[in-house]
């Protein structure tokens, strides 16, 4: 395998909580554009390892250096903009907006019009024919005020800020449909079904443009075949130049699916390697099926 | 995906909200015109403007039909203040749902903003004029009154929100209440503010209030309304521009999830400070129409209650809602009113009859019964889910 | 800025400002114990204060107190007092609770639901008191001067009257006696319990309505008694004075720590010390403005006060 280029580095990240240490020491790099899995038994730090990276908890000691820069220690949207998304083990979407606009405070990470550019609508620009709104009823009222409309907009410009949103509604649904859920776009999250606000957690997500993607969980609670969709959806996104890590309790998707695997048992690493090494690591095989002492 | 749709749509009942989202945009620039226009026409409500003739049923509305009825276009010029004031909180409370209790104070600053550089009496311009070599009837123009409030109150609710905003909402709510009482006091114990006597002589858009003014005199109170119907017209379009937009969007991020909006790079501090910083300059642009109208201000005005007041017109209206805001603040204004001038009140002992000496007992019980019974408020805010929907509609899907 | 006539006589001005401060952490206490146990900063509470003020000044004028009695009747009087201050505040407490915030408990009500309401009780009893009282004139109501002040301890030069003796006196007594009972009976164990964990305290067969009715009743015990102790020190009341004694009282609650009945004590005693420091400092009309710094920047800098927050973990 040639040399490739390291995104994120953990490195000795130690985390307690009081007595508790939930991190100890953990180290593991994580290269461009790999599927990274992060196993390990209930309670071994996985979920608090994502915490620490996405800035929801600050290490108490060692760092997390993301694409050259250190990001531990960061405010969680600073990490955001740096190129960090994930989803949330217990889903966390916005459940009295649609799903669309879920995914629409995704792409607003990448916006720069704020609350004075959408008061004014400036800067504008003028006769950009992308810009600006289409005509599409065939007659009638409805025509003449779409054609209104859109010459009003010609000849006023179209703002930042209207160029954003229209471009941003554009990526959203692009992303959703990517996603499989195109169809949900107008539904309020909260009535969605458990699978698509599953996917839609990882819409959102891509919606930052990021280049390394956390997957808490994806697949709890899915049948079968759902875990094989969702698998082609992983590959697809890593396919498409993001770097995914993945935490998962299914060894069969882990297994299929990731490049490398990482394992935590107690908060700390017990093995780092391909999954077939991983697989017939004494350790992690201990870890997963119990040991007697004396073994 | 439309046919989905369709069977989603049917099963619910039309409310309002759907059929009006469900209107052609033609159709509703209409309707909204029309709404305009009636909205201009109300000082003249009940007559045909240029006739003698009267529309029977509508004058039943005004407030000074009955003996001792207050005078209709003040009222008016009040219900316009107060929506003001309710759309601008219900920036702070109903989108960012920030507890404001302070509101009183940036209204006060607005409302000191416009006395204090306009008027011929007060101190500050006085001062002014002795250090700067300036005419001896100087005073700031009323139009640069505005913006100076605007200023000032933005200003002071970024000074306030940047310490406070960090703080768990409940203790936002007691420091804001505070910082209300804390506007008073100084407008109370300093020299420069007039001290207890305030301030007379505040401008309007003619200039100092004077009795032969054309149309903003102290006689005829049309113009005033008018005024504050644009105001209020023009911030209703800011606002509902900022709630389409990615700052709104951030508002309902943060109130829905603050944990997870932040993880999707949403900066919660940056944006709820934009809330308070707008919904202060509103505030302020309030105090300024409420001042020039009064042309007198004094401390007194400006106590806690009033602030209490706001937030009941906000949540007992719909916090979220601007219409539901609205409704609040015209329900808590006219309506006291409307019941005076019908002679409704006259069972009650002397005293009672003025709406004044009640009014905020009725406001207190209305805010306990209605966030028990009906804590989203009398017209909750629908989200745009609808309004989306149809935007979402005419983008074309790739793929 | 007069800094000699603060040191010249700071053991007086420590003081008078302890006295001051009695009050205020009695009052403290109420907004505690509710925080403690619900999270809920009951902003009505005020208002349970005020309520306190004017029961206690209608019986001294019901039977017919006259000014400065001896000093046997006036012990009388402030026993009275304190009695009926603490039913009618305590009642009043037990009413909010059960007239508004049990609903929105049932309810699962967001806190900002349960702040308006609580703001429109407070709003309500205010006005009530405003408009029924006193031929609706809403002015200060004078009553009859309880205690001759006199000089009962003159120690180095710091003079301590009766009066401060007797507030100091009957607020730590009433602190003592809270913290018994909320350590040491098997009522205050359930206090503490649900303090803790609501849900499982439940589960283990704490009745949590009872529970919660109780540290009402207590707030309120406590606020009648600092309307006692007010009425004797001021000789007034008004309908909206639960106002400042309310955000002062929530300041010293905060600058102790929350929910920590301990912290209460002490960030009362600390807040009228150095209230009364700032007043001799520069002029006292902006006495009031000074509490609401002290609150912006304790919570700007240790959130959770002195003492730290918690009733359950405390020994109050």
């Amino acid at each position: 395998m040639a040399e490739r280029s390291v995104l994120l580095k953990v490195d000795n990240v130690t985390l307690k909580f009081g007595g508790v240490v939930a991190l100890d020491s953990v180290s593991f790099d994580l290269y461009q554009g790999e599927i990274l899995g992060l196993i390990g038994p209930n309670g071994a730090g996985k979920t608090t390892c994502f915490n620490a990276m996405t800035g929801v908890y600050r290490p108490t000691s060692g760092q997390v250096v993301f694409d050259g820069q250190t990001v531990s220690g960061k405010k969680p949207y600073e990490i955001n903009h740096s190129g960090i998304a994930r989803t949330f083990q217990n889903i966390r979407l916005f459940p009295e907006m649609t799903a669309l606009e879920n995914v629409l405070v995704g792409t607003d990470s990448r916006h720069k019009v704020s609350a004075p550019g959408a008061l004014f609508g400036l800067p504008r620009r003028w006769g950009h024919e992308e810009d600006l709104p289409e005509v599409r009823a065939k007659g009638g009222p409805d025509r003449s005020w779409q054609e209104f409309k859109r010459s009003a907009a010609k000849f006023f410009g179209v703002s930042r800020h209207m160029q954003e949103e229209r471009a941003a509604e554009r990526k959203a649904l692009e992303l959703m449909h990517f996603c499989g859920i195109e169809r949900a776009a107008n539904e309020q999250a909260r009535n969605l079904p458990y699978g698509s606000q599953r996917r839609l957690e990882i819409a959102r997500a891509l919606a930052t443009e990021p280049k390394l993607l956390c997957l808490d969980e994806p697949a709890a609670g899915f049948n079968p075949a759902e875990k094989v969709e969702l698998m082609d959806l992983i590959k697809k996104i890593r396919d498409t130049g993001v770097t995914v890590l993945l935490i998962e309790h299914d060894m069969r998707l882990v297994m299929g699916v990731t490049d490398r695997i990482v394992v935590l048992e107690f908060g700390r690493k017990i093995a780092d390697g391909a999954p077939a090494e991983v697989r017939d690591n004494p350790k992690v095989i201990a870890a997963y099926l119990g040991v007697p002492d004396a073994a | 995906m439309t046919a989905n749709e369709n069977t989603v749509t049917k099963k619910k009942k039309r409310s309002f909200a759907d059929r009006w989202n469900g209107l052609p945009g033609w159709s509703r620039f209409f309707w909204i015109m029309g709404g305009v226009i009636f909205l201009f026409y109300l000082p003249e409500l009940g007559n045909i403007p240029g006739t003698n003739l009267e529309i029977p049923g509508l004058g039943f509305l005004r407030t000074d039909v009955g003996v001792g009825g207050s005078d209709w276009d003040s009222i008016l010029f009040r219900c316009a203040v107060f929506v003001l004031i309710a759309l601008g909180l219900n920036v702070v409370v109903g989108l960012a749902g920030l507890l404001d209790l302070g509101y009183v104070g940036f209204f006060a600053i607005g409302a000191y903003s416009v006395a204090l550089f306009g008027s011929q009496q007060s101190p500050v311009v006085k001062l002014l004029r002795a250090n700067f070599d300036l005419a001896p009837d100087w005073a700031l123009a009323w139009s640069w009154c505005i913006l100076l409030a605007i200023v000032l109150t933005m200003f002071s609710g970024v000074l306030l929100g940047w310490p406070t905003l960090r703080l768990r909402g409940d203790y936002l709510a007691i420091v804001t209440l505070g910082f209300g009482e804390i506007i008073r006091i100084i407008a109370r114990n300093s020299t420069i503010t007039g001290g207890p006597d305030g301030i007379t002589a505040i401008p309007g858009p003619e200039g100092a209030p004077n009795a032969q003014n054309k149309y903003f005199s102290i006689l005829d109170q049309k113009w005033w309304y008018w005024l504050a119907l644009v105001a209020v017209l023009v911030v209703i379009l800011a606002v509902r521009r900022l709630e389409n937009s990615r700052v709104g969007r951030s508002w309902l991020a943060i109130r829905e999830d603050e944990d997870a909006a932040a993880v999707m790079g949403v900066h919660g501090f940056k944006f709820k400070l934009w809330a308070f910083a707008i919904g202060a300059a509103i505030g302020g642009l309030s105090g300024l129409l409420f001042a020039s109208q009064q042309a007198f201000i004094d401390p007194s005005q400006f106590n806690v209650n009033l602030s209490i007041l706001f937030v009941a017109m906000v949540v007992v209206g719909g916090a979220g809602n601007m219409a539901g805001a609205a409704l609040g603040a015209i329900l808590l204004t006219y309506l006291p009113e409307r019941l005076r001038s019908l002679g409704a009140l006259e069972f009650l002992p002397e005293r009672f009859q003025d709406p004044a000496e009640f009014r905020y007992l009725l406001f207190g019980l209305a805010m306990v019964v209605v966030m028990i019974l009906r804590p989203q408020g009398l017209l909750p805010s629908k989200r745009r889910a609808r309004e989306l929907k149809d935007r979402a509609q005419e983008v074309p899907v790739n793929g | 800025m007069n800094f000699d006539a603060l040191f010249d006589h700071i053991g007086q001005h420590t003081v008078d400002g302890l006295a001051k401060g009695a009050i205020y952490a009695l009052v403290a206490l109420g907004y505690t114990l509710v925080y403690g146990v619900l999270r809920l900063i009951n902003f009505a509470h005020s208002e349970v204060f005020m309520v306190g003020t004017f029961a206690v000044m209608w019986t001294w004028i019901g039977i017919g107190a006259g000014n400065t009695p001896s000093i046997g009747i006036a012990i009388l009087l402030l026993v009275l007092g304190g009695l009926v201050g603490a039913a009618a505040s305590g009642g009043t407490a037990v009413l909010v609770e059960l007239v508004a915030y049990r609903h929105l408990r049932r309810k699962n009500a967001p806190s900002l639901v349960f702040l308006i309401t609580a703001i429109g009780v407070s709003l309500s009893l205010t006005e009530i008191f405003g408009i029924f009282t006193g031929n609706g004139e809403r002015k200060i109501q004078g009553m009859p001067t309880i205690l001759n002040q006199s000089i009962a301890i003159d120690f180095l030069g710091v003079e301590i009257t009766n009066l401060q003796l007797i507030v100091l006196a009957a607020a730590f007594l009433m602190m003592i006696g809270l913290d018994q009972f909320i350590n040491k009976t098997r009522y205050g164990r359930g206090v503490r319990a649900v303090a803790q964990n609501p849900d499982t305290a439940a589960l283990m067969g704490v009745n949590k309505d009872r529970v919660i009715v109780l540290i009402f009743a207590l707030g309120g015990l406590m606020a009648g008694v600092a309307a006692v102790l007010w009425n004797m020190r001021y000789g007034f009341t008004r309908f909206d004075i639960g106002f400042v004694i309310g955000l002062k009282a929530f300041t010293a609650a905060v600058l102790g720590g929350i929910g920590n009945l301990r912290g209460a004590l002490v960030g009362g005693l600390l807040l009228g010390v150095i209230e009364v420091y700032f007043a001799t400092l520069t002029a006292s009309k902006w006495e009031d403005v000074f509490a609401f710094i002290v609150l912006v920047v304790v919570l700007m800098f240790r959130p959770t006060g002195l003492l730290g927050e918690s009733l359950g973990r405390a020994r109050a």
